[in-house]
């Protein structure tokens, strides 16, 4: 099917036929949601209509959120007909925080060629007003700011039935602030009291858990206390407890866990959770365990926690193996369950690896801490310097062209003077990764001052041809 | 006779010092650095396992630190097993800390944000024992923070090397402070080695050990570390008075 032809979607109730969908170039041709089709095809020649599938639609929104569940957030449930509902506190800053969460989302969903609308606020009716009537792709409400917000959006963003806001608006209310400036009693006489409870919902006045979407095969246990717990050693009694129920389920699947999440169900009807990943699949209950409890001070447990789950949301083949005894070899020591503590923690971990580049900056590449060993080596007999700036800085020199090294240098204020000097290190540039260094030319010198300090300086160009670069000086590292 | 009885005294003392420290059921293991010069002046004859080492650099090399995890680098690389080598400001190179003689596969950095991850990130790989050496890049390490790193690194026997380095060349007075490392190390880089043609030698640094745990201070000129990590003691510059004063306008 053409990209540039307008496509909608229609919906059949009895023999009336509406558009239910329509894309962008449907819409910029005048279509709109809830248009006859046979106006529609009035309107626009050769319009192609593809047959609304309501259960499909529901299914591949529900496998949407099981993929959110698994990357995003512990919490993830469907809302409503098109949409998905995620619980970003405490998962947020594993993506770098919450810009960068819903950006990061919206770009993989086009990746999926799906157009999606994000939007992060303090309750889940503002989150579900915004996302569908903001024209940007990703709104972050600040803290505290939805009152302000919300109070300028039309009423039919607040999840009421169709007849209640046609009710409302008849009466001439058209938006949220003067629908909440109503007295509340003679609203509910008319309309019962969902009116009121979604107002409530949209200002965070009352809670609104988000019951977290979970499928068969998620392997999960959980634990009722009969009299709410709040202590931390309590709570981390509990939760060695359900790793080892947690274990036992999954070794019988045969499965090992690469994401759990801890759901915690507080006496006031509010949850809280935490996410522990690991590197390789596990099941190892003293490391689960160890992993979580490590969180404990994130949680708050108000009043107390009346029950605890414990899900294993990415769970992946573990077979057993065989370990050589170490009577015969020396056992290689495995960092992963190092590496899992510190990453959950939010440190940055990784190895450098070489990469086949004689420019020093890409010489060298970040790898995962647990990849295998690649055994590579840089293969440069040159001197490297312990420390290299993030970018060459401009110094000034006094140097003979073409090929002498700097016989005075200033940087940073100070002026050396140069007493030994080895180069240069003619290096290339690589005009197959940028067509600019076609002729690029850095000369690297290793250069000593009267101190005994040693610098790593370069000259952009090869001291002839301008061609070559600007015939500047840089400083790009310091030796010990 | 009089000097052979205080002696046996003095040993047992010792041991009983030792005893309620609780390290006398462990045995002691060190990591010789292979030059007997050395050697002799630390305890033990050598940088001790299971103990915390501090490096730092002096004059520029107090804020790029660049000797000093050179010098970390060597010890690390004599070590056996992975390093876990955790900072703040990634501007440590790779390649050089091969030329140092650790490989890349055996380095896993740890990136932390604040410096109090930096302390945690330490804590945890010391205590986690097995691997070789655990290197921490550091502002400041006060006394409380250094005698819990000592503790972990002295229950797995694991090397704890923490490179300081400041924002300021002012800063580096904190040096002075006590911590409870083991041994303390500045230094300094020299003029390099002359060589019969134009060019620069091998990297020649002043070694101080200005803090040793039942040693005495001492200090060295070495050569930087080969690629096998391996460093070398170089007769005393000629200009060694000159040095020595140059020193003289830092020290304070």
């Amino acid at each position: 099917m053409p990209a540039d032809q307008p496509l909608v979607v229609v919906s059949k109730s009895g023999s009336k036929r509406w558009i239910s969908a329509a894309d962008t170039a449907a819409r910029k041709l005048g279509l709109k949601t809830g248009m006859p089709a046979s106006k529609a095809q009035a309107m626009v020649a050769n319009l192609n209509m593809v047959d609304a599938d309501p259960v499909a639609d529901a299914a591949a929104v529900e496998r949407l959120a099981l993929w959110a569940l698994r990357q995003y957030s512990p919490v993830v449930a469907v809302d409503g007909l098109d949409g998905i509902v995620l619980d970003t506190e405490g998962a947020d800053h594993l993506q770098g925080g919450e810009d960068l969460l819903l950006s990061g989302m919206v770009n993989k969903l086009r990746g999926l060629r799906l157009t999606a609308r994000a939007a992060v606020a303090d309750t889940w009716g503002a989150a579900h007003a915004i996302a569908r009537l903001t024209s940007a792709e990703t709104t972050v409400v600040p803290k505290g700011d939805v009152a302000k917000i919300v109070v300028g959006l039309p009423i039919h963003c607040l999840r009421l039935p169709a007849d209640t806001i046609q009710g409302l608006r008849v009466m001439g209310i058209e938006t949220v602030g003067e629908l909440s400036a109503m007295p509340r009693a003679p609203l509910t006489l008319r309309f019962g009291n969902e009116v009121g409870r979604r107002l409530d919902q949209m200002f965070g006045r009352v809670a609104e858990p988000i019951e977290p979407l979970r499928t068969p095969e998620l392997v999960e246990v959980s634990r009722n206390f009969q009299e709410p717990i709040g202590a931390a050693e309590t709570i981390a009694k509990y939760v060695g407890k359900l790793v080892v129920q947690l274990s036992a389920r999954l070794e019988e699947r045969g499965l090992g866990v690469r994401r759990s999440d801890l759901v915690i169900h507080r006496v006031d009807n509010t949850r809280q959770s935490v996410r522990a990943g690991l590197q390789k699949p596990v099941r190892d209950p003293r490391r689960l365990t160890r992993l979580l409890c490590d969180q404990i001070e994130k949680i708050d447990p108000g009043f107390g926690i009346e029950k605890m789950a414990l899900t294993a949301v990415m769970a992946e083949p573990l077979s057993e193996k065989q370990i050589a005894s170490s009577l015969i070899e020396e056992a290689v020591l495995d960092v992963t369950p190092l590496v899992d503590i510190l990453g959950n923690r939010g440190q940055r971990l990784y190895r450098m690896t070489p990469v086949a580049s004689d420019v020093p900056e890409r010489s060298l590449r970040r790898i995962g801490p647990t990849d295998d060993e690649t055994g590579a080596d840089w293969a440069v007999n040159w001197p490297r310097p312990s420390r290299l700036l993030p970018y060459p800085e401009p110094i000034e020199t006094l140097a003979v062209l073409p090929d002498q090294p700097p016989v005075l240098l200033t940087w940073r204020g100070r002026r050396r003077r140069i007493l030994r000097a080895d180069g240069p290190e003619r290096i290339f540039g690589e005009w197959w990764i940028r067509p600019r260094e076609m002729q690029a030319v850095r000369d690297y010198f290793v250069v000593e001052d009267e101190r005994g300090e040693r610098l790593w300086v370069f000259r952009a160009g090869d001291g002839v041809d301008t061609e070559t670069g600007s015939h500047r000086w840089f400083l790009h590292g310091v030796f010990g | 006779m009089t000097h052979a009885r205080r002696s046996r005294v003095i040993d047992d003392l010792r041991d009983r010092i030792a005893h309620l420290e609780g390290g006398a059921s462990r045995k002691q293991l060190v990591l010789p650095f292979g030059v007997p010069e050395i050697d002799q002046r630390l305890p033990g004859g050598g940088i001790a396992c299971g103990a915390l080492h501090e490096v730092a650099g002096g004059g520029s090399g107090t804020v790029d630190g660049a000797a000093a995890s050179l010098f970390a680098a060597g010890i690390a690389a004599r070590s056996k097993g992975k390093i876990l080598w955790c900072l703040t400001r990634p501007d440590l190179f790779a390649p050089a800390l091969s030329q140092a003689g650790l490989h890349p596969d055996r380095v896993v950095y740890c990136e932390g944000d604040k410096e109090e991850d930096v302390l945690a990130s330490l804590e945890e790989g010391l205590s986690f024992g097995g691997l070789g050496a655990v290197v921490g890049e550091l502002v400041r390490l006060p006394m409380t923070a250094s005698r819990r790193l000592h503790l972990a690194a002295e229950r797995t026997g694991t090397i704890g090397l923490v490179v300081r380095r400041w924002r300021r060349q002012t800063e580096a007075s904190d040096y002075g402070n006590p911590t409870a490392s083991a041994t303390r190390w500045r230094l300094s880089v020299l003029p390099s080695e002359p060589l019969p043609v134009a060019g620069v030698g091998r990297a020649r640094w002043l070694a101080e050990l200005m803090r040793v745990k039942a040693g005495e201070c001492a200090e060295f000129e070495i050569g930087a570390p080969d690629a096998k990590g391996r460093i070398c003691l170089l007769p005393v510059s000629r200009d060694g008075s000159n040095t020595k004063a140059w020193r003289g306008s830092r020290a304070g």
